[in-house]
């Protein structure tokens, strides 16, 4: 053995075992510190001025081969980068005399961020777009390859800081054998994504960066377990491990419940057209949750009533008689769309986001329930249509009222914000049903942001108060006879699972991938078995005892799926 | 010097793909117009992050300014191309 031979830990948001050997992400090159300020100032500004062309070059070389979503995206960077303005403001930090070519062309860059910062909404999130120009040349000054994530010619396991859709958008299963991120959480776009692939993948692994580049590395996405150059028997001892989770979930088929035969229906969580017809190949009873806001994003105008209707149409169709459940848009401050804007928020994620977005641009939810409508009418499938953001019964009603105009049969609204699990009984009685976005769900709970990192330990799922609100929200379930469900990432831990079907909620939405170990678990278990597992976790000092003296209670057999 | 005042006709104002139209539009006269909101600095109208900085929203009137041959000519097309909403185009 080599002197490498080590050990690393993280979170495990993706389950599996891979082996391989590992591809650092470069990370962006910065102007370095202590550059020697420029002596010839109408020299550099010819340089930048041709790096900037090639930046703007290398963009529409891209766009050339890119789909309808990214080509506009790529085309707009070009035409920062080819910017007389920028170009101009970098002439300017040149010919104060101070500063080196790359420091002058971040100073410029800088400053255009500031200012777009301070417009918030569709101008702040043009700030990533500005610092990719940035980024890509400085690193072409510097005679360094564009940051990005190589192209993978051999089957290797990933290593990031964190990864952004883009970079993501290209990742196969075929090539990336494992992601292993030093930053992100749970929640985070690479754990979601890693999970809907199938990746075995690892965030907040401190540390990973620093292993060199090529080195075999092994990672078990269920624990949280990397081995850095492992030894045969180490290899040998996951794959074994690998071999008896399958033979596990090889076990269970068909509609989940458990052992005594209490259904927890097992849904899927989709975001497209594309996602519904694989998942709808799957064993899953239908969607518990259809992201609609992938239709609006990134677009400049709305889509038609015509559109919409064709994408629901599909989805529908593409499930049959299986139920499927859309969640109207939810979009606005963090997620700002360029056609409904409503200005920049010192706080987005306690802002005009999901329905109150929705109350403001009536146009755009009124378009969207008679597109879900038509499309209900035109398949006669299982339409289930929900809300994001409710807090309120007043604004439960508001929202029911609305959907049963358009002629709806199923009527339900998300429940993220504790007022709306604390009120329950008042917000299910005027709904058909509810479904835990567990997520935002655990933030407002803990007033902790989802996007701050080092903030993770407050949003893990096990946190006891966390538990009680979803208790408090079952509980407004059963009074009225209504359905509780959970969409959020904790329906798709198997341990978790168990503990969200004692405390009575009668779906589990995931992503298409986790559904074999949620439905093993489930079949595993008695319901009373959960209910003493879910009464044991609210009693628990913490997240970490809740999580132990749930596995302590369970069957061995559990240890293998996670 | 040539100038005109006009009210932007695009719903979302004067960013994203309207923005773009007007500055490649601005571009291919070949003259150094700018454009300026009222009591505001003008700005280079071909650069595509100065107009998008300049925040321009529905109905809000700017000022455009150019000089040269034709500059009049050329402004009367900007001004008629900002009077339509691009962005429902």
């Amino acid at each position: 053995m080599s002197g490498l031979h080590s050990t690393l830990s993280g979170i495990g948001v993706s389950a599996g075992v891979a082996v391989g050997p590992l591809v650092i992400v470069s990370p962006p090159a910065t102007a370095p510190s202590g550059e020697a300020p420029v002596t010839d100032p109408a020299a550099a500004s010819v340089l930048v001025r041709d790096t900037l062309q090639a930046v703007a070059d290398g963009y529409l070389a891209k766009a050339a081969n890119a789909d309808a979503h990214a080509k506009p995206i790529l085309e707009a960077g070009a035409m920062m980068a080819g910017d007389p303005g920028l170009a101009g403001a970098i002439d300017t930090q040149l010919q104060s005399g101070t500063k080196g070519i790359t420091n002058a062309v971040s100073a410029a860059v800088d400053e255009y961020c500031a200012m777009f910062e301070s417009l918030g909404g569709y101008m702040a999130e043009r700030v990533t777009d500005l610092r990719d120009v940035r980024d890509r040349t400085v690193a072409r000054l510097l005679g360094q390859p564009e940051p990005g994530v190589p192209t993978l010619t051999t089957p290797s396991v990933l290593a990031a800081v964190d990864l952004a859709p883009a970079e993501t958008a290209t990742l196969t299963v075929e090539t990336c054998l494992g992601i292993i991120t030093s930053a992100g959480g749970p929640t985070s776009h690479t754990a979601i994504l890693a999970a809907q692939l199938g990746i075995p993948a690892i965030v907040q692994a401190t540390g990973i960066l620093d292993v060199p580049f090529g080195t075999n590395v092994a990672l078990d996405g269920g624990v949280g377990e990397i081995i850095i150059d492992p030894s045969e028997a180490e290899q040998q001892a996951l794959a074994d491990r690998k071999a008896r989770r399958e033979k596990a979930l090889a076990a269970g088929s068909g509609r989940g419940m458990t052992k005594d035969g209490h259904p927890v229906a097992l849904l899927a969580n989709i975001g497209t057209a594309a996602d519904a017809r694989k998942a709808a190949a799957q064993d899953v009873e239908g969607v518990g949750l259809f992201r609609s806001e992938f239709l609006f994003l990134d677009r400049d105008t709305a889509p038609t009533v015509e559109e919409q209707t064709a994408t629901y149409t599909e989805v529908l169709e593409a499930f049959g008689d299986r139920k499927v459940v859309v969640r109207t848009l939810d979009a606005g401050a963090d997620k700002p769309l360029a056609f409904a804007d409503l200005g920049h928020e010192e706080n987005p994620a306690l802002g005009r986001r999901g329905i109150r977005l929705g109350a403001v641009r009536l146009d755009l939810l009124d378009d969207q329930l008679q597109a879900l409508a038509n499309a209900q009418q035109a398949t006669g499938g299982d339409l289930w249509v929900m809300a994001p953001m409710i807090a309120t019964r007043q604004e439960a009603r508001w929202f029911a009222e609305k959907v049963r105009a358009v002629g709806l049969p199923k009527v339900g609204v998300m429940i993220e914000v504790p007022a709306a699990a604390l009120r329950s009984f008042d917000v299910l009685s005027e709904v058909d049903f509810a479904s835990l976005g567990t997520n935002d769900l655990g933030q407002y709970t803990m007033a902790a942001d989802r996007m701050q990192g080092e903030l993770s330990a407050l949003l893990d799922i096990w946190q006891p108060a966390l538990l009680d609100v979803i208790y408090y929200a079952c509980d407004g379930g059963a009074k009225t006879g209504h359905p509780v469900g959970v969409c959020g990432e904790s329906g798709g831990d198997p341990v978790m699972a168990l503990v969200l079907a004692g405390l009575g909620v009668a779906s589990l939405s995931m992503a298409p991938s986790k559904v074999r170990a949620v439905r093993t678990a489930l079949a595993l278990h008695t319901l009373a078995q959960c209910q003493q597992m879910a009464a044991a976790a609210r009693a628990s000092a913490g997240p970490k005892e809740a999580r132990e003296v749930v596995l302590s209670m369970a069957d061995p057999i559990m240890l293998d799926l996670m | 010097m040539a100038t005109r005042e006009v009210a932007i006709g695009s719903s979302v104002g004067l960013h994203a793909r309207p923005a773009s139209i007007f500055v490649q539009a601005a571009t291919a006269t070949g003259l150094p117009v700018t454009i300026a909101k009222a009591g505001g600095n003008p700005v280079d109208a071909r650069s595509i992050l100065g107009v998008m900085a300049l925040g321009a929203k529905n109905g809000e009137v700017v000022t455009l300014s150019a000089e040269g041959d034709g500059a009049d000519a050329a402004l009367d097309s900007l001004v008629a191309l900002l009077e339509r909403d691009l962005d429902a185009e």
